[in-house]
């Protein structure tokens, strides 16, 4: 893939809930399961996004949030996107793994769990209407707040569950910062290494401006899926995040900025 | 043999800087530069306001180099002393880099960062692609330069490198103006341009901003003669920044002048240890080539 932006044209756009889309870009990216792009809406911004199907097209997996995504979204089949990529190192796959995702952390997830035919996957939303990619896992372990489909609770309940049957080694995890730092914490408890995915604002996307960096490490490019040895010493990790600016803010003001 | 370099009184293991805006955002990765052999490390460029800078794309690699127009994004003077406290930790030099608008925005923000232990203050008059600063504002001309450096001088209680634009029609002049305002080094040079990219399928320029300073190898010949230049016009010691990548780059820009180097762009070229890479391949050259020491060879070519 170039390193300046390259406009595709969107082949198909597919509804996955009322707040998700899936755009299928014609083309082929060599990516790992877990690496990133860069999309950029000409005059408008450029933001990176995980890639969701890796093929002879590539999927990006969308959920309706901020000022970009709003434009987005009122794209049309055929029309162009500009995409620069693959970044990040990706995950590393490993037997007798559990997958956690939150929302739409499973975007990044998806192309692992499709590599890994015995692990198990547990997807957990706030509601029915949140869910996605369940036609595509019918074998995942729903979990919902508030019980709409699947279990009523929360992913870390279902993966205690999991670890305390035995043959779990490996976790991954990608979804709400709070929910992966549990998920973290709960296998620090149970022995077994976790790579959990971290989501920062981003400029470069290739380890150079340092916007992205947590704990000493850019998350560009080290990351996103970091390890629990890296982890462990990452003070920031579930606490604080950057703005655009670069001043380090609480975790939950970070999250609500990126919805602007 | 060594390369322990005397900077105008610091003392750098090495004479490998870190550039301003290259990762200098928080202590923690100036710890893994300095980590990965840097002898010396700068931060990324502060101003009093805290600043949210340029839309995306801000940062781009083009064939032979890179073009930015970040707007200077930083966490304003605030965001500055809760990031960077207790620097004696890091066991090598920090650099602060500070930008205003009028020579009082510099002496605010100087003064703000006094009790922190920065050895040495950079202030760019040089950025190509932020309006009411460097070259958009003027700054890079022999009176502003002049004006801003006694200024900041005064206020500093640490050297003061005045970092200058590769664009100047005449920079030794300009060079002469920051000796004569009290400088203490020259920091030659900021990015060159500004530049533009078009994305021909989209007919739209490709930089949020549209315009961008390019750094990395594109520019090295341009700032080498910058380096030359300024060599010949003041006394004081040069930090030679742009397009270096490797120990003989390293090299080339000690024989034009510098007595430091900086790197920016090179982070992305050879990893975050392209400063240990270069010492390596600095070492190896001179030893090859029968010299003792940098001292020996700096300024060579004026001879
Ligand atoms: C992404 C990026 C951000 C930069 N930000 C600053 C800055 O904030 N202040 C500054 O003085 N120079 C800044 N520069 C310029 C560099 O410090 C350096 O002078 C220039 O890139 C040339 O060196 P290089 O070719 O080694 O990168 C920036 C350069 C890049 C590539
Ligand atoms: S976004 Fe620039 S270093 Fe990660």
């Amino acid at each position: 893939m170039s390193k300046l932006p390259e406009m595709v044209k969107i082949t198909k756009i597919t509804q996955e809930n009322p707040y998700v889309k899936t755009f299928f870009l014609d083309t082929e990216i060599e990516a790992k399961p877990g690496q990133f792009v860069m999309l950029w809406l000409p005059e408008i911004d450029e933001k990176p996004f995980s890639i969701s199907y890796i093929g002879k097209e590539t999927g990006i997996t969308v959920e309706e949030k901020g000022k970009f995504t709003k434009a987005m979204f009122g794209l049309k089949e055929g029309q162009k996107i500009g995409i620069r990529g693959p970044y990040g190192n990706g995950f590393t796959p490993k037997e007798n793994s559990c997958i956690v995702a939150g929302g739409c952390g499973i975007a990044p997830l998806s192309t692992l769990a499709e590599k890994m035919n015995n692990s198990v996957l547990i997807m957990g939303t706030r509601t029915k209407d949140r869910l996605i990619f369940e036609n595509r896992f019918p074998n995942a372990n729903i979990v919902t707040d508030d019980g709409t489909v699947g279990k009523k609770g929360f992913t870390t309940d279902v993966l205690e569950e999991f670890l305390k049957k035995g043959n779990i080694k490996n976790v991954y995890t990608c979804g709400p910062e709070i929910m992966m730092k549990k998920v973290f914490e709960i296998c620090e408890k149970h022995n077994i290494e976790c790579q959990a995915s971290l989501e920062r604002f981003m400029k470069c996307g290739f380890g150079v401006c340092g916007q992205c960096e947590v704990g000493g490490v850019c998350v560009c490019k080290e990351g996103p899926v970091i390890l629990s040895d890296k982890l462990r010493k990452m003070k920031d990790f579930g606490s604080h995040a950057r703005l655009k600016s670069g001043k380090r803010v609480p975790i939950s003001e970070y999250a609500k900025w990126r919805c602007v | 043999m060594n390369l322990e370099t005397n900077l105008c009184g610091i003392k750098l293991k090495n004479p490998t800087i870190l550039a301003s805006g290259i990762l200098g955002v928080s202590k923690s990765l100036l710890k893994n530069v300095i980590e990965n052999g840097a002898g010396a490390v700068t931060i990324k460029s502060i101003s009093y306001e805290p600043r949210d800078g340029h839309k995306n794309p801000t940062i781009l690699e083009f064939d032979s180099g890179m073009i930015n127009a970040v707007g200077y994004s930083n966490p304003g003077l605030h965001g500055a002393l809760d990031e960077f406290t207790d620097l004696k930790d890091l066991n090598a030099p920090v650099f602060a880099s500070v930008i205003g608008k009028e020579p009082e925005d510099f002496t605010k923000v100087i003064e703000g960062l006094g009790n922190l232990d920065f050895s040495a203050i950079e202030i760019p008059l040089s950025c190509p692609h932020t309006p009411g600063f460097g070259t958009l504002a003027g700054q890079d001309s022999p009176e502003k330069t002049l004006e801003i450096t006694k200024a900041v001088v005064k206020a500093a209680k640490v050297p003061v490198f005045v970092k200058l634009s590769p664009n100047t029609k005449n920079i030794g002049e300009v060079a002469m103006a920051a000796e004569k305002g009290g400088a203490s080094g020259i920091t030659a040079v900021n990015t060159l341009g500004p530049g533009m990219i078009i994305n021909i399928e989209a007919a739209k320029p490709v930089m949020g901003f549209k315009i961008g300073g390019l750094s990395g190898p594109a520019i090295k010949p341009i700032a080498v003669r910058c380096v030359y230049d300024v060599y010949g016009s003041v006394k004081i010691p040069i930090i030679g920044v742009g397009g270096i990548t490797t120990g003989k780059d390293a090299i080339e820009m000690v024989m034009a002048g510098a007595t430091a180097i900086g790197i920016g762009s090179g982070v992305n070229y050879r990893g975050n240890d392209v400063f240990t890479k270069i010492c390596n391949e600095m070492k190896d050259w001179i030893e090859k080539n029968n010299y003792n020491s940098l001292e020996e060879i700096r300024g060579i070519v004026h001879e």
